[in-house]
């Protein structure tokens, strides 16, 4: 079942002449953290079945600058956007699915006033729009009557008001969409956003990650679905610290697609 | 000697109006210390949030008991204002329920006005027991003690007494006219008061006049004095939440402004025929100081924010850093900001119109490093708040002014920003490994 990967990189179909229908930006977690790796892989590989006309930028790729942003570097922000929105620009990119809300959120909004304009969408939004055109089907079968709790991104909730695209595809799946008690705009966050995954937390009397976990959990659900790979990391590690990790899967969306799908 | 009450009146209606523009004026100056902004765009989108957010409140009722009861006594004091120009008028020129001649219309007004002044009291006595006697936890964050108690206790004594005063004052006037006393024109429905005008039965007519009299002039008085108390006050909201609606964020929230001053230097940076070595223009203006470590640094709307905020609470109890026990709390970044405004303001003001440096900034002696790192920039905060309010902007520029003019960032974020700088990702790996995973099983 393990087909190989059809990866394109925009520098091999730019040398043919060719130009994909999407861009798919990949981002610094999806390349490199070993749990956000399998989310992009799964990503591909529903791309590939779905016959998807991609590409991604490989090592022409850079961070878009989010957490230097958010962390207080606005000098390094735009250093790394000017260098990739030339990048973006010499390949003529016009679309951009990336599966990280925060590159998401950086391309989507604070590329423009850069020179950087793009259409840029979360790839639960492009996996909605793949299965609202046919291009991709979903049997559901193995989550079918599954109690799954989506966890909402801040950047991709809050911060851009997608709310549904996720919800749309674990529906599909024939599972029981369970909320947890701050959902969609009153979503808490995960802990990681504002550039906190890469540093230690302030002291306090409890981490945040446990918090949304323990939020999560009182759901029951079998499966903690998330969006972006930082939310993961975050309540995967909560889920451990709550021993519930042999009960207890914490998925992406494209993940649980992928496997629907057996892909 | 008639008219010797119209004097008085109009002297203390002109005394209070004229303090309180006084106090605008000083309001509107401190506001425009902050750095322009232009909020010229979107003007149809801006008036719709002003109409929907702050006339219309919807924010409010996200907590459904709060924001029904607030919502009483908000259209209780817009509703219940309009029997105040029938007061200043009949104060101004000596006449008695100068609209009665609006005969059903009027009896109408003032039934209303009634059952809205008793909604009030039951809503303010309610609210009261929230913050003294259930003490929910967002009145209770340490940066609510003191003044900001009391203050909020002050506001609903204040609406309470105003209220009793009304209705006191109906009942008395209610009495009268069963009584046939002159100048009492039989006038209104009284719903509410006609059952507090049983207790003046017993009275006579020149003490039950005087009740009236006083509980009118008290009530009159009573909000002059309230008006004025506003500048002092969170209470500032009743005014600032229309003008912070329409001057509100319109982006989305996960749009952060992208520093003007840093593109100008990135883009020179960029440019291979800039001269490197070129010596700088004479003439050319000192360079921006990047982000905010005092009041003068932020833009204009953050610090009308910060007059605008009422201290609810809502930002904090939402926030996943205070919710985690962590120093951070939204509201008092906004409380900071406030009362670091007003310190600069009355520096002013004891300066001849000059700021002296006092050799204290909002950054370090009201805001502490630690609140500003423990911030997950998750809009919580934003979204939370019912009148538009940004705290997540002022800690964002505060952040800026900390990592870009003091390179004071946490040792971690250090270490992450120097593999951006160097890797192209906040890890340490190779960017030439980065299509890496395209080839593992």
């Amino acid at each position: 079942m393990e087909n190989e990967l059809k990866v394109p990189t925009m520098a091999e179909l730019f040398a043919a002449g060719q130009q994909p229908e999407v861009l798919f930006w990949v981002g610094c977690a999806g390349s490199f953290d070993d749990r956000a790796k399998k989310i992009t892989k799964a990503f591909v590989r529903i791309l590939n079945k779905a016959n998807v006309s991609f590409a991604v930028l490989g090592t022409e790729e850079s961070c878009t600058g989010d957490p230097a942003k958010r962390a207080g570097n606005e000098f390094l922000f735009q250093m790394q956007a000017v260098t990739n929105i030339e990048v973006l620009n010499a390949y003529e990119v016009k679309k951009v699915v990336t599966a990280c809300p925060h590159c998401f959120n950086t391309l989507k909004n604070e590329y423009p006033s850069l020179g950087g304009s793009y259409e840029v969408v979360h790839h639960t939004q492009f996996l909605k729009q793949l299965l609202d055109e046919g291009r991709i089907s979903m049997e559901g079968g193995q989550f079918k009557g599954k109690k799954i709790t989506f966890h909402d991104p801040c950047y991709l909730g809050r911060a851009n008001n997608v709310y549904e695209a996720p919800r749309e595809l674990i529906r599909k799946l024939d599972a029981e969409l369970v909320e947890m008690k701050n959902c969609k705009k009153r979503g808490l966050c995960c802990g990681a956003g504002g550039a906190q995954m890469f540093k230690e937390p302030e002291k306090g009397s409890k981490d945040i990650n446990v918090e949304r976990t323990e939020q999560a959990l009182d759901t029951k659900p079998e499966i903690i679905a998330a969006g972006c790979p930082f939310c993961n990391t975050m309540l995967t590690d909560g889920v451990k610290n709550k021993e519930k990790e042999s009960s207890v899967a914490v998925m992406d969306i494209a993940e649980l697609i992928a496997s629907a799908e057996d892909l | 000697m008639d008219f010797i009450p119209n004097i008085i009146f109009a002297i203390i209606l002109f005394a209070g109006i004229g303090f309180f523009a006084r106090n605008i004026k000083k309001l509107s100056r401190n506001i425009k210390l902050g750095k322009e902004v232009d909020t010229s765009d979107n003007k149809s989108q801006r008036w719709n949030n002003m109409f929907r957010i702050g006339l219309g409140q919807t924010k409010m009722v996200v907590r459904p008991i709060a924001g029904i009861l607030h919502i009483i006594v908000y259209l209780g004091f817009i509703i219940i204002n309009i029997e105040v120009l029938e007061i200043i008028i009949d104060g101004l020129f000596g006449t008695h329920r100068i609209f009665a001649f609006l005969g059903g219309l009027y009896s109408f007004l003032i039934g209303s006005f009634e059952i809205l002044a008793l909604l009030v009291i039951i809503a303010v006595v309610i609210f009261w027991i929230r913050r003294n006697v259930i003490k929910l936890r967002r009145f209770l964050n340490p940066e609510m003690s003191g003044w900001p108690k009391k203050d909020g206790n002050l506001i609903l004594y204040i609406e309470l007494v105003l209220m009793i005063l009304f209705l006191t004052m109906n009942a008395a006037d209610y009495q009268l006219q069963q009584m046939d006393a002159v100048h009492y024109t039989k006038a209104g429905a009284f719903p509410v008061s006609q059952f507090i005008a049983p207790l003046f039965q017993e009275m006579s007519m020149s003490s039950i006049i005087l009740i009236e009299r006083s509980a009118w002039w008290l009530h009159i008085v009573g909000i002059l004095m309230f008006l004025n108390y506003l500048y002092y006050s969170k209470h500032l909201h009743i005014l600032l939440a229309f003008p912070n609606t329409y001057f509100g964020k319109l982006r989305p929230k996960g749009q952060f402004d992208n520093l003007e001053a840093v593109t100008k230097e990135v883009r020179l940076m960029m440019d291979p025929s800039a001269d490197p070595f070129a010596a700088p223009d004479e003439n050319a203006p000192i360079p921006e100081k990047f982000g905010a470590s005092d009041v003068m640094d932020l833009k204009w709307v953050q610090l009308l924010n910060a007059y605008t905020c009422t201290e609810c609470g809502r930002c904090t109890s939402e926030c996943p850093a205070n919710q985690t026990g962590k120093e951070l709390s939204p509201r008092k970044i906004m409380m900071d900001t406030r009362d670091r405004l007003e310190e600069v303001g009355k520096n002013i003001d004891a300066n001849k119109g000059e700021f002296v440096a006092d050799g204290k900034q909002l950054l370090g002696d009201y805001i502490t490093h630690e609140e500003l790192w423990a911030c997950t920039s998750c809009n919580a905060c934003v979204e939370a708040c019912p009148v538009s309010i940004d705290p997540l902007s002022i800690i964002m520029d505060m952040r800026q002014y900390l990592v870009m003019e003091q390179s004071a960032a946490p040792s971690d974020l250090n270490n992450m920003m120097g593999n951006i700088e160097n890797n192209g990702a906040p890890w340490p790996f190779n960017q030439m490994d980065r299509l890496n995973w395209s080839k593992e099983s």
